[in-house]
């Protein structure tokens, strides 16, 4: 499955690429990006996973970049 | 953003009065600078304290604070404000930028239509585009957008389709035109019933391809982010390094001279310059690339393309129209000699000829075969279908029929064989339809398919812009396959391929290539699906209608012009020129800094440079890459 989220207040290029780093280790995720240009993250799971994953890619986001809000796109 | 500018406003002004009140005011000078500090960087610090709580050590803000805080700490008051100061003014500039990116590409895709105008109860009414289904019939007035694709069932107008194709010159359309969504109508009003739904139309594929491009990261986009990982925690142990050990270890040496030194690593450690710039580029150039028509998939097919040395064409609808044109009439010896001596030669020969066509097109009147299509075409004046009797089609030879009570026979040599009629046998690309009157051989026609006319140009343009050779390959015959070959200049053609060999022939290609060079298949896209896939770049050619060239394709030119392939290259080649540029300058700078700070030659406003310095220079290297007008 494949999920769409807008990040919003994503203000740091950097930080878009450690996120990206961040949610792919995480457990389930075939594939992550983060687009910083369109502030979007996109997150391509095996199967089922996808409540824990987006739930370990909010906690990731909040400690890179505080002020970033994941929201549903 | 307006109160971010007048907070570093108030510090610079603070700052500046603090300078020059100078050193004889020791007091006076340190409030004034503390209060400056305090109005550019309160924000940095808290978030900087924030991240540290939950455990984020290598953070921008974290190491501007230290190397503030720490210039404060040695007495270097001037030069701990002037880099926070100086690291907001980047700060913002890169916000600014980035948004005015953004919205510069978010204006290049405005054609998201917002309304259909359908018949309720006899009333026009507004709906979302969404809600309309395959054969509601929807009307669209002058100046709006084609919400969904269709055909015109009433009405003739003009279409602007520049905003899906970058061409600027209108599209005409009437009665059974098909028409794509984004568009926009600018002047009558049509009737166009809905072939496709929202979701399947032109324009929210275009979108759905453009917003998803650029999720695709680049190589050197990869290689920027992965650079990043290991450069700042490097640069800040090093930094802690040189604080700590060479006033341990080297006599007469001082702390706050180290330190101050350390300093500048703190500052040049920031990746943001870095890292921004590269995806900034690529986001110009894809953009920049939609707005002319050009849809690529990724940032990765960009770099692809700039290493294209190789281009594969597919002959017939890419180089050629795909369309059959008469392109000539032969009249047999017996029919040009029958000479009058009330007409001028040559006036009589074309008088012939039309006969010819109109006799022609007559017999094949029944026919539905794209040859008699063909030959309708070029006759273009009605058919009175009175004059026909008795038609009979011989499958794979042609037609025999009475026109005006003359016995026609129009077909193949098959057919002229069949009937033991002599017959001119010519080596010509084309189809050749023979025509025999009563019996008696008449003439030929050729049909044949016609060269794009921007097809000579683009292959110059390509060979202009690195290319080093070209291919065609083609289901037709060596006769027409040489002919477009050797009019177009294409180093190498092979003919007579059905859809199966073209795979075939291209992984021979491939084979004899370079590892570092790529080569990419140029495709109408309605068959070369396989070919389109295979190929390191598979570029689909007004490939819009079909569902299978999108899939397959990594690049997908929305009009029929094979010269913007050459445009994509240039494009491709200017993104990538723009994104190394920026990779080095930042690298080198930074590096050169390191070194002259680490020895104490350069001091704490050069690193401010190397920081802040190199962000601006980069982003506005990188908006260069938007501008692609005339590439």
């Amino acid at each position: 499955m494949k999920k769409k989220f807008i990040l919003k207040g994503l203000g740091c290029a950097n930080c878009a690429a450690r996120m990206e780093t961040a949610i792919c280790k995480l457990d389930g995720v075939r594939e992550a990006t983060v687009n910083f240009m369109t502030a979007r993250l996109i997150i391509e799971e095996e199967e089922g996973q996808m409540p824990f994953i987006v739930q370990e890619a909010e906690r990731i986001i909040k400690k890179i970049e505080p002020d970033a809000v994941m929201k549903k796109a | 953003m307006k109160k971010r500018l007048w907070r570093i406003l108030t510090a610079a002004f603070i700052w500046a009065a603090a300078a020059l009140i100078g050193q004889n005011q020791k007091w006076a000078e340190f409030v004034l600078f503390s209060g400056s500090y305090i109005i550019a960087g309160w924000d940095i610090v808290t978030k900087a304290a924030r991240n540290i709580v939950r455990g984020n050590v290598f953070d921008e803000n974290f190491l501007m604070s230290i190397a503030t805080i720490g210039a404060f700490l040695i007495g270097e008051y001037p030069e701990g404000v002037a880099v926070m100061l100086f690291y907001q003014i980047g700060e913002l500039f890169q916000d600014y930028a980035v948004n005015n990116s953004r919205k510069s590409i978010a204006e290049l895709m405005d054609i998201r239509p917002d309304y259909a105008n359908v018949y309720k109860d006899n009333e026009l009414i507004q709906v979302d585009p969404d809600e309309v289904k395959i054969g509601d019939t929807i009307v669209i007035k002058a100046g709006e957008r084609v919400p969904l694709d269709g055909r015109v069932l009433e009405g003739n107008s003009l279409l602007d389709t520049s905003a899906l194709t970058g061409e600027p010159v209108p599209q005409e359309v009437q009665e059974g035109s098909e028409i794509l969504s984004g568009c926009i109508n600018i002047n009558g009003v049509i009737t166009v019933k809905v072939t496709r739904e929202y979701e399947q139309s032109t324009v929210s594929r275009i979108l759905d391809l453009v917003e998803n491009a650029t999720n695709k990261k680049s190589r050197s986009e990869r290689f920027i982010t992965r650079f990043a990982r290991y450069y700042t925690p490097a640069v800040v142990i090093i930094a802690v390094f040189l604080a700590v050990l060479p006033p341990l270890l080297i006599k007469d040496a001082s702390f706050s001279d180290w330190i101050y030194r350390s300093l500048s690593f703190l500052v040049v450690s920031c990746p943001c310059a870095l890292v921004i710039s590269v995806p900034l580029s690529f986001f110009g150039g894809i953009g920049g690339a939609s707005a002319r028509g050009i849809l690529g998939k990724g940032g990765n097919y960009l770099e692809a393309l700039a290493r294209t040395e190789r281009i594969v064409f597919d002959k017939t609808g890419t180089l050629t129209k795909g369309v059959f044109h008469v392109q000539k009439i032969h009249l047999s010896d017996t029919e040009s000699n029958m000479d009058d001596n009330s007409y001028n030669k040559n006036d009589l020969q074309d008088m012939r000829k039309q006969e010819l066509l109109e006799l022609a097109a007559h017999a094949e009147h029944f026919s539905n075969h794209p040859i008699s299509l063909s030959l309708k075409q070029a006759y273009g004046r009605e058919i009175i279908p009175d004059r026909i009797s008795d038609t009979e089609e011989i499958s794979g030879h042609g037609v025999r029929a009475v026109v005006d009570a003359k016995e026609i026979l129009v077909g193949n040599e098959k057919l002229m064989r069949q009937y033991g009629i002599p017959y001119l046998e010519e080596e010509v690309s084309g189809t050749i339809v023979h025509i025999a009157v009563n019996r008696q051989y008449a003439g030929y026609i050729l049909i044949a398919d016609e060269i794009k006319e921007d097809a000579l140009s683009s292959i110059r343009q390509l060979k202009e812009a690195g290319i080093r050779q070209t291919f065609m390959l083609t289901g037709d015959n060596e006769a027409a396959a040489g002919k477009v070959a050797e009019e177009l200049g294409l180093d190498h053609a092979y003919a007579n391929l059905l859809p199966a060999d073209k795979v075939e022939k291209l992984e021979d290609i491939m084979q004899q290539l370079p590892s570092k060079s790529k080569l990419a298949f140029v495709g109408d896209g309605i068959n070369d699906a396989p070919v389109l896939a295979r190929a390191d770049i598979g570029i689909a050619m007004g490939g819009l209608g079909s569902d299978a060239a999108i899939e397959a394709a990594d690049v997908v030119i929305m009009t029929d012009e094979p010269s913007k392939i050459a445009t994509a290259i240039r494009i491709a080649k200017k993104t990538l020129r723009i994104a190394w540029q920026n990779i080095n300058l930042a690298v080198i700078v930074k590096t050169a800094v390191l070194i002259l700070s680490a020895f104490g030659i350069t001091a704490l406003w050069a690193a401010i440079f190397a920081d802040v310095g190199v962000t601006v220079l980069a982003i506005l290297n990188s908006l260069r890459a938007l501008n692609v007008k005339t590439l």
